[in-house]
């Protein structure tokens, strides 16, 4: 048995403890906003916040997480994540969507630490999700517009 | 847990069926017009139309109909074609919020049902997607629907207000009559309206007066994709459902000799292990002690009909019967006798691996069986198929199966199986439980990655000859592939003994050389192939524009202009080389000290693509792709920025395939398995994009395919001019690991 904070809510899971947090989240908690793609953090669909930072949920025994603060994309209601959300849909980034969420987690981790982030910042912060279809024009467009937002 | 109770009772509660299959939006209840287009005869065109009526939207889901009117004055539609990313649901909702003068916050788009009568696919005889053939597919039948409901509406409103029909106007969601100054929304007429006599053949708009058609309109599925909603079908869970994990037979045709699962039972959650013909499967309460006790069974496969080769050997036995001179796909001219007047010759071989579609959810099938009938839930994308091979396997008359279709997290043709192995495969498991259950079958990112249905091994071989002047005269072109229709319910595609889709894009060569001759031979090869996001185009596309480059090149001709002078008769191709070189001010291949460009041009399912890539070489010893430019002619533009998205996904998706992945085989193993190995491209690796679409009157054809064909040999042909290296072994990775053969000029 498992205690951690999962959007903001105390929780206590039943999952064995080398059971990964994304599969609690999915199938014990029913946060299904969170997703598999890959199960070794190769593609960052999982991404979730632990602690306030992006964390590869695929990966993360939900034993070691005792205590641990997580916000899914159902849960995150910033103000990068909201100004994300509007460039998202003004750019219409999405196409099959289901990486999107893990981008989504991991750009508001990125402007929540740098604001307004040159294209090497996002390069380096989103290298580690994949988008199959190749939206990253988008993505990369979409950040910027966020950014743009935020500050205006 | 508030939060978690909401969502559990949204999707647990009684009412969980209906979540699974509303996707989108919710449908308000109330009146409905349902116009059944498509009745008999010329279907697409037909204007026949029946209407039903329904009391009770949220109830019904009405089988016979594309448009269904809310009390909430929602327009659904409902979409015949899955939705993975490529638009249909928001560009077949354009079509008929354009004829039906609808507002575009009114449209809401939905998934139509398994119903092979009233959403067959025109191209295919059956209810499915694929081949890029939505948009062209529906262009009429949808906008024909939402002219018959706006006619019916009008007549209801003249109706009403004893008013001639004449005097009435429709626009953005409102009916209006100007003299007497009366307006209704849809809703307010949609009772009455379903009383009406359809109009036997309704008058479509003028292109002229399109208010929607050709502009950005919002996508309706953006909002459900940025905030965790959509529905995949990974993520549909009835009560009481076990998600299944199946072990997969390491080699292809093998089977489970003896099974030990002593281990895997113990594994806490674990209700049931089985043997089905496709494996061993395991079935647990939720998805991690499936695998964890999938991984813990220990299996003696039987490998006696088990595909044994490995990749080399493929390419030797390839190799081979490239020598010889296939079946005939295309002839014209005298290939042989054009030799004795050639100056210059050119062989080269190319070869191109099996890839895998590795679309972001991997393989999924939500099932269930209860009191004699069976309901499916998953991004089926050959509707018809799935619901014959679950209706099979299950042993039920076809009326007994339901097929929700859901979002796909992708596809790429991953999900367009033409055994339905997929839907099979969740079936075999669920009959073997031998009781009303429910069941999520699950892949892992491994098994999707090792579970077959590549883009298949391909081996080209060509000969060219030119003559003094530095003419082609001899074009000789020889495919070794694989079938993908044979054995399957496509397998009259096959004509002559060739599958097109081994040389569509050959065949077709659209330059005007003399005498030209395309040949092919199909390989048996126990690995499971399936079409690729732009199918026998993928390595068509690569063989025939960076060979005829280096032809060109060869001869002292630009790549551009040169091709443009033996497309003089082929309007659509030059239109969009002409389009992507004025936007990309081509002026040679060189650009610079450290770049260089390619250009390409490629025609597939009816778009005419032209890319101009440019590229420096990257800190890893491959191309590093700064910008491409892309033209695209597919006739009328429905949705422009659709387009635009389609055109960058697929430079990304074909630009990572080419310089990065390879499916190869260790004597029948496949050697890859995540994305550590079968690397995807990621944001760094994308280059910039500018995306020309050539304003067209032709009608519209598919974009979801034809932008992943020319990135390929742009690319090459880039890389050509900035290093001398003729690339011809795929991916780009290859040329590092081994010396390729040669091409020799003599």
């Amino acid at each position: 048995m498992t205690t951690l904070s999962v959007n903001g809510n105390t929780v206590t899971v039943k999952s064995e403890p080398d059971t990964p947090l994304l599969w609690v989240l999915r199938d014990e908690l029913k946060l299904t906003g969170t997703k598999y793609g890959c199960g070794v953090a190769q593609c960052g669909a999982c991404t979730v916040h632990l602690d306030g930072l992006p964390r590869r949920s695929c990966v993360a025994p939900v034993g070691q997480l005792e205590g641990g603060e997580v916000t899914t994309i159902e849960g995150l209601s910033n103000k990068q994540i909201k100004a994300l959300q509007e460039a998202w849909a003004a750019l219409d980034v999405p196409q099959c969507g289901y990486c999107q969420s893990g981008q989504l987690m991991t750009a508001a981790a990125l402007l929540a630490e740098i604001p307004r982030p040159t294209d090497a910042d996002i390069d380096a912060a989103m290298a580690g999700n994949i988008c199959r279809c190749a939206t990253y024009v988008r993505i990369r467009a979409a950040i910027h517009l966020a950014a743009d937002t935020m500050e205006g | 847990m508030r939060f978690v109770n909401h969502l559990s009772d949204a999707l647990n509660g009684p009412v969980s069926r209906r979540t699974f299959v509303r996707g989108l939006g919710g449908l308000g209840a109330g009146l409905v017009i349902c116009v059944k287009l498509g009745v008999a005869g010329d279907a697409q065109h037909s204007g026949a139309a029946a209407v039903m009526r329904s009391d009770n939207a949220a109830e019904t889901i009405d089988a016979t109909g594309f448009i269904r009117i809310g009390n909430d004055d929602t327009v659904t539609v409902m979409i015949k074609h899955l939705e993975m990313g490529q638009g249909p649901y928001t560009g077949l909702c354009t079509l008929v919020a354009e004829e039906l003068d609808a507002d575009w916050a009114q449209m809401r788009a939905q998934a139509a049902p398994s119903n092979a009568a009233l959403y067959k696919n025109f191209a295919f005889g059956l209810q499915g997607t694929g081949g890029s053939t939505a948009m062209a597919n529906s262009y009429v039948q949808m906008r024909k629907a939402g002219a018959t409901a706006r006619a019916m509406l009008v007549a209801a409103a003249a109706q009403s207000w004893g008013v001639p029909e004449s005097g009435i106007t429709v626009a953005r969601g409102v009916i209006g009559h100007e003299a007497s100054g009366r307006q209704a929304r849809f809703a307010e007429m949609a009772d009455q309206a379903a009383r009406m006599t359809p109009p036997r053949d309704v008058k479509l708009k003028d292109a002229s007066k399109f208010k929607l058609i050709g502009t950005k309109v919002a996508k309706l599925d953006t909002q459900a994709k940025s905030d965790g909603s959509a529905i995949y079908t990974i993520d549909v869970d009835p009560p009481e459902m076990l998600t299944v994990v199946i072990a997969h037979p390491p080699r292809f045709g093998a089977k489970a000799a003896k099974v030990d699962d002593s281990a895997a039972r113990k594994v806490r959650g674990v209700t049931d292990v089985k043997v089905i013909p496709h494996g061993v499967a395991v079935y647990a309460d939720g998805f991690w002690a499936a695998k964890k006790a999938r991984d813990a069974l220990t299996i003696e496969w039987d490998d006696s009909g088990a595909e044994m080769r490995s990749t080399d050997q493929l390419i030797t036995e390839y190799r081979k019967q490239s020598q010889q001179p296939g079946r005939k796909a295309a002839e014209r001219g005298d290939v042989e006798g054009a030799l004795g007047r050639a100056t210059k010759m050119l062989q080269a071989e190319y070869i191109f691996p099996y890839l895998a579609h590795a679309p972001m959810e991997p393989l999924d099938c939500a099932i269930e069986a209860k009191n004699g009938a069976c309901e499916a839930w998953f991004g089926s994308q050959l509707q018809t198929v799935d619901h014959k091979t679950i209706a099979k396997v299950m042993g039920l008359a076809e009326e007994k199966v339901t097929i929700n279709t859901l979002f796909a997290g992708g596809s790429f043709g991953r999900r367009a199986q033409p055994a339905g192995d997929l839907a099979g495969e969740a079936a075999a498991a669920l009959k073997a439980l031998g009781r009303d259950a429910a069941i999520k079958l699950v892949w892992t990112r491994e098994d999707d990655m090792r579970g077959g249905r590549y883009r298949p091994f391909t081996l080209h071989r060509m000969k060219a000859a030119l003559d003094k002047g530095g003419n082609i005269i001899s074009w000789d072109h020889v495919v070794v592939s694989q079938s993908i229709v044979k054995g399957s319910p496509f397998e009259a595609m096959i004509k002559d003994g060739i599958d097109p889709t081994m040389v569509e894009g050959a065949d077709d060569l659209p330059y005007k050389i003399r005498n030209l001759r395309v040949t092919a031979h199909a390989m048996d090869v126990d690995v499971p192939v399936l079409w690729w996001r732009s199918v026998g185009h993928t390595h068509t596309a690569f063989a025939t524009e960076t060979f005829l480059d280096e032809l060109l090149v060869g001869a002292r001709k630009d790549p551009l202009h040169g091709r443009l002078a033996l497309l003089k008769d082929q309007p659509r191709y030059t239109g969009v080389l002409q389009a992507v070189g004025r936007a990309a001010r081509w002026n040679g291949s060189k650009s610079g000290k450290d770049r260089a460009r390619g250009v390409a041009v490629h025609k597939s399912f009816d778009t005419y693509v032209a890319q101009i890539a440019e590229v420096s070489r990257g800190p890893d010893g491959l191309p590093k792709v700064e910008k491409v430019w892309c033209a695209v002619d597919c006739g009328v533009a429905v949705n422009p920025e659709i387009i635009r998205a389609q055109m960058e996904g697929g430079i990304g998706f074909g630009l990572g395939a080419i310089l990065f992945d390879e499916i190869t085989l260790d004597r029948g193993r496949v050697a890859q398995s995540n994305f550590n190995d079968y690397r995807m491209l990621r944001i760094h690796e994308m280059p910039k994009v500018e995306v020309v679409i050539v304003q067209s009157a032709e009608k519209p054809t598919g974009v979801g395919e034809p932008g992943v064909p020319p990135i390929g040999p742009a690319v090459a042909n880039a890389w050509r001019a900035l290093t001398g290296k003729a690339v011809r072994h795929l991916p780009f990775t290859v040329q590092s690991k081994s010396a390729q053969p040669k091409a020799r000029t003599v």
